[in-house]
């Protein structure tokens, strides 16, 4: 039988059957929503009479739009409430079940669908946002789609699919101590561009990543769509396993048993052929942060905003004009760089273990004067748990904010936003202009990064941050 | 869905990679359930700091300001999944993006709702990109999805590929549910067959 990649195998057992127009209809096992999509879609299946399939096996998940102002309701955020709102409504409707504002387990989706074992390794799974793929770090093949896509799989429980290719992104070797996923990741975009994964699913695969707690798989797999991939997993091992066991939506007893003998066939095969395969060592990578405006403009911590005449011919253009908005000139040394602002969260960098390593970096220390610093953790759950820890009281202490969860600052849809001319150094994942505020300009990094510059009130390496007060 | 068969329009280049959908259609401050679309399609490079508009975006100049076709270089629609950065160019008029490249979910986005999108090798597509600001919005340019063809000013038709299957959807307007839909048997039977190999995917209980 002809080798098999991991991908090929779910796709296989998922594919339902080839539409008339040659694409392949692919069954979505969950399905989550949240509020900027889900009253279009359901509007729109209203009008046509259609009814939502499976409700059983969907999720929503207020987020993009919660204030994370503690004791938030619908209204803290005013440019939310209708979205809030019509969504609540759509659920009732339709049976959905809702994790609300008010939720204990409410949270940005990719954090919530895991943490609860909604998703499971071999699952296929889509969400209306980009970072659908964050839960490949469970080892389920996650697709994000838009507002049509999310009402065509509301009323059929299936996406109308190309087949992407396959691709190997292998991670040799071991991260040094500092250096996270978020990291590695980076410098994989650095290396092949915003859409050097473009049509591909990406397995991540190779020691690196093997060692990598499933919250760092998570990480990585969230960059995924930044290079442009179309999906992106791990393989699930006992990890993974030991991971999601007992969460309260995996399968239970007798079936948990034999879900995980199925679960350990879930490997590629081992001579299957990828369409594209990158390597990258990871033993001598040191934190890296974005330069500029799109998440391939990157270097490493210790390193300088690049001369464009170094750079490959295509990235130039994108490069000059970065180079305004950040207000960088060549040859400027990232370290060391005056900042304004930290953002700590979003579904990239703000589950429990990212948060531990951000307030190791804090502890016994402040805030530098003038820096506005912000944590939301990635989930009620996360909140809860790391409140359960007393890294609230550090952060507290050390002079951050601590919020209420939700996508905040990463996108600014819920009115958390930096102002004109800010330097931020933020662990979400798009630099992209105004992105985070009107002019604002944002530097990517690990949550160590990130924290140590609050610290230094300038762009800093958290392993080497001057000692703290305390 | 509107079809599509053919347009012609003024053609307005916009001749930079990677441009994303936050700057397509920027997540604006202050919003409702009834967005404003027109307003919303390159909302931040349209103006200036003050607020005025900004005469040198192409779309602010008079002669690209009905511009039915968009031309753009590599990975065109980068980052977000937002409809809206669909809806905005149809809410602008503009039915056809003429790229190098697109990224994969804007292009779903754009066959879902009538947008062409039309992909173009790199040295045709710096041929269409010539002939377009030569044309300065002076003269229009056809885009005929019937013969795959694209005409106008500067030189002869230029050829160019789309996958048969999205072709037929964009020509005959074809509703995606209603063609998925015609598979509700196959869906019920892979579901029951799911049921006995993999259970527990068929089933999403808090077993609290």
């Amino acid at each position: 039988m002809m080798q098999q990649t991991l991908f090929d195998k779910i796709w296989g057992f998922h594919r339902v059957a080839r539409r008339a127009d040659g694409r392949d209809l692919i069954y979505i096992d969950r399905h989550v929503l949240h509020e900027l999509h889900a009253h279009h879609a359901f509007a729109q299946l209203q009008k046509q009479g259609r009814p939502v399939r499976r409700a059983d096996l969907t999720f929503a998940v207020q987020d993009h739009t919660v204030a994370s102002k503690l004791g938030r309701d619908d209204n803290t955020n005013p440019s939310g409430s209708a979205f809030i709102k019509a969504m609540r409504e759509g659920c009732r409707i339709n049976h959905i079940r809702l994790f609300d504002v008010d939720d204990p387990e409410q949270g940005i989706s990719h954090v919530v669908a895991p943490e609860l074992g909604i998703v499971l390794p071999g699952a296929t799974h889509a969400v209306p946002d980009s970072h659908a793929s964050t839960v490949g770090g469970v080892g389920a093949l996650a697709f994000g789609c838009g507002t049509s896509e999310l009402a065509h799989i509301l009323a059929s429980q299936v996406m109308a699919l190309k087949r992407p290719k396959n691709m190997r992104v292998q991670l040799d070797g071991r991260l040094a101590v500092g250096v996270s996923a978020k990291d590695a990741a980076l410098r994989v975009i650095a290396e092949i561009g915003v859409a050097g994964a473009r049509g591909h699913v990406v397995e991540y695969a190779g020691a690196a990543v093997r060692a990598m707690p499933i919250e760092q798989r998570m990480t990585l797999c969230n960059l995924n769509i930044e290079m442009g991939g179309r999906s992106g997993f791990v393989a699930p091992d006992d990890g993974t396993f030991e991971w999601l066991a007992r969460r309260p939506f995996v399968p239970q007893g007798a079936e948990w048993d034999r879900a995980l003998r199925y679960w350990r066939t879930l490997t590629s095969d081992e001579n299957a052929g990828f369409d594209r395969e990158v390597r990258l060592d990871c033993t001598t990578l040191e934190p890296q942060i974005t330069w500029g405006t799109d998440p391939s403009q990157v270097v490493g911590i210790s390193g300088s905003v690049p001369d464009p005449a170094a750079l490959e011919p295509g990235r130039r253009a994108a490069a000059a004009s970065a180079f305004g908005y950040m207000d960088l000139a060549p040859g400027t040394p990232l370290l060391g760089l005056p900042i304004d602002r930290v953002f700590i969260g979003s579904c990239t960098n703000s589950r429990l273990p990212d948060l531990q390593v951000a307030a190791d970096v804090v502890r016994g220390r402040h805030v530098a004067e003038g820096v506005i610093a912000m944590v939301v953790p990635g989930s009620s759950s996360v909140k809860r748990e790391a409140e359960a820890a007393g890294l609230d009281r550090v952060f507290r202490a050390a002079g951050f904010f601590w919020g209420e969860s939700g996508c905040s600052m990463c996108a600014g849809g819920n009115g958390d936003r930096g102002r004109p001319g800010e330097r931020c150094v933020s662990t979400t994942n798009r630099n992209f202009e105004n992105r985070q505020g009107p002019k604002v300009r944002t530097h990517l990094a690990s949550p160590a990064t990130a924290a140590a510059s609050a610290i230094a009130g300038r762009i800093a390496d958290a392993r080497h941050l001057a000692p703290g007060t305390a | 869905m509107q079809p599509f068969i053919r347009h012609t329009g003024i053609a307005a280049p916009l001749i930079k990679d990677d441009i994303n959908t936050d700057q397509i259609a920027p997540i604006l401050h202050s919003r409702g359930l009834k967005e404003d679309y027109r307003a919303m399609l390159f909302h931040r490079a349209r103006r200036r700091e003050d607020g005025s508009e900004d005469s040198d975006f192409v779309l602010n100049m008079p002669q690209f300001r009905n511009a039915g076709i968009l031309v753009t270089g590599e990975n065109f629609g980068a980052g977000s999944s937002r409809e809206s950065a669909v809806w905005s160019m149809l809410a602008n008029g503009i039915r056809v993006i003429v790229a190098k490249s697109f990224a994969d979910i804007y292009r779903e986005n754009c066959l879902q709702n009538g947008l062409l999108p039309v992909v173009l090798g790199a040295a045709t597509c710096e041929q269409f990109i010539a002939r377009v600001v030569a044309a300065d919005g002076q003269a229009s340019f056809t885009v005929d999805l019937v013969t795959q063809r694209i005409s106008g000013p500067g030189g002869p038709d230029l050829a160019f590929e789309i996958p048969a299957a999205d072709r037929t959807r964009l020509i005959e307007g074809l509703d995606d549910i209603g063609l998925t839909l015609k598979h509700v048997d196959e869906i019920a039977s892979w579901e029951a067959r799911a049921q006995t190999v993999q259970p527990w995917l068929q089933s999403a209980r808090d077993s609290r």
